[in-house]
């Protein structure tokens, strides 16, 4: 009977010290994560293209937490982008960079596949790996999975991939943002 | 005790009763984390430092708290133990070192349920090492354990680029290799004299 009685002492003893000894750790080395981060993260159109000067959407991102980076240097986020970001972040709306480039209508990169030599530079761009192929092979490009940033159409040496818009179906058709001016009191 | 008998344990753990080959134990990682070679390699770390710090403790907590009255207790409260020290890498490694964390933070947890973190301080129980002994012997196990996921990783990933028939392809492979592998590992055997 003692022996059981010890037993459980030794058992819970050790689940209290380890437990005590986990919580310790728990507090004694939290990670402080920027929460910002993340959420400017998820506004960001997620196409990794670089055209606001930065490697991908996350960099652009931490930069503009730290306030070391502009809101208006997303091309495919668009004016509504900027106005989330410019909510979250509580500063005025400004309009696109000029130089960061153009928002385009939301397209895919479309291979010519009977002009493809099968050079793989364009599977080397893809920063999302859409592109389909290898070498001396057709590519195709995964229509599902591109996101539309054009860094693929620059390497190509035939000039075989062009942006086509996509085109509203009914299964990919979504309510508009509601576009009210912005009057502004004198 | 001189340092012969410890290099014997470390060449004995490696090479001749190495953890996956001849005993046959963390199969599960072994199949699970070797496609690709990055992942095997902060596997076998991750695990390395768990399995020798667990069967430090293991030893520790064995020797001095259960005794022979609780020996029954041994394999709940190893697995407790290791739990713990995996919890507590995890956040430590966290906190102080993220670039380690992120080659090894995703496969801190899973060592929780890798069955050779458990068998070895069992083995150590059933051998009746002493403290610095069963050190070596989880270090050397740990090694040999890192040493077969590395190597096997590196054939899958020759293995994925070749030309089989398709019954063939993807596990089934991997499991006919293991086997191969095994019957190679047999050939160390004859190196040390029991």
């Amino acid at each position: 009977m003692t022996v059981a009685i010890l037993a459980v002492l030794v058992m819970s003893g050790l689940a209290l010290a380890l437990g005590a000894a986990l919580g310790y750790a728990a507090v004694r080395y939290k990670v402080k994560e920027d929460p910002l981060v993340e959420k400017i993260d998820a506004i960001l159109p997620q196409t990794q293209c670089g055209q606001c000067g930065f490697p991908g959407c996350k960099p652009y991102a931490k930069a503009m937490a730290e306030g070391k980076a502009d809101i208006n240097r997303c091309p495919p986020g668009g004016e509504a982008g900027i106005r989330k970001l410019a909510e979250l972040l509580g500063v005025e709306f400004k309009p696109l960079n000029a130089e960061t480039g153009q928002t385009k209508p939301k397209s895919v990169a479309v291979i010519d596949e009977t002009l493809c030599i099968g050079c793989t530079l364009c599977l080397q761009a893809c920063p999302v790996d859409a592109i389909l192929g290898a070498a001396k092979q057709m590519h195709t490009v995964i229509a599902k999975e591109c996101t539309g940033c054009e860094l693929c159409v620059a390497p190509c040496p035939v000039d075989c991939i062009s942006m086509v818009p996509v085109s509203e179906t009914l299964t990919t058709w979504k309510w508009k943002y509601p576009v009210t001016p912005i009057t502004v009191a004198h | 005790m001189d340092i012969q008998n410890y290099l014997l344990i470390l060449v004995g753990t490696v090479f001749v009763n190495n953890i996956v080959m001849a005993k046959v134990l963390g199969m599960c990682p072994f199949f699970g984390v070797s496609k690709k070679l990055e992942t095997a390699v902060g596997m076998g770390a991750a695990t390395s430092f768990v399995l020798t710090l667990g069967s430090g403790t293991s030893y520790l907590i064995n020797h001095y708290l259960l005794g022979t009255d609780l020996a029954y207790l041994r394999t709940l409260s190893f697995i407790v133990v290791i739990a713990g020290i995996v919890g507590f890498t995890e956040m430590f490694v966290r906190k102080t070192s993220p670039v380690l964390f992120r080659v090894l933070g995703i496969y801190l947890p899973l060592i929780t349920t890798n069955c050779a973190v458990l068998g070895i301080p069992l083995l150590n129980v059933q051998a009746q090492h002493n403290f610095i002994q069963s050190l070596f012997f989880g270090f050397g196990g740990s090694v040999g354990f890192s040493l077969t996921l590395i190597l096997f990783a590196g054939l899958r990933e020759r293995l994925d680029g070749a030309d089989m028939p398709a019954i063939f392809r993807g596990t089934s492979i991997a499991m006919i290799t293991a086997g191969i592998m095994s019957l190679a590992f047999m050939g160390f055997s004859g190196m040390v004299k029991p």
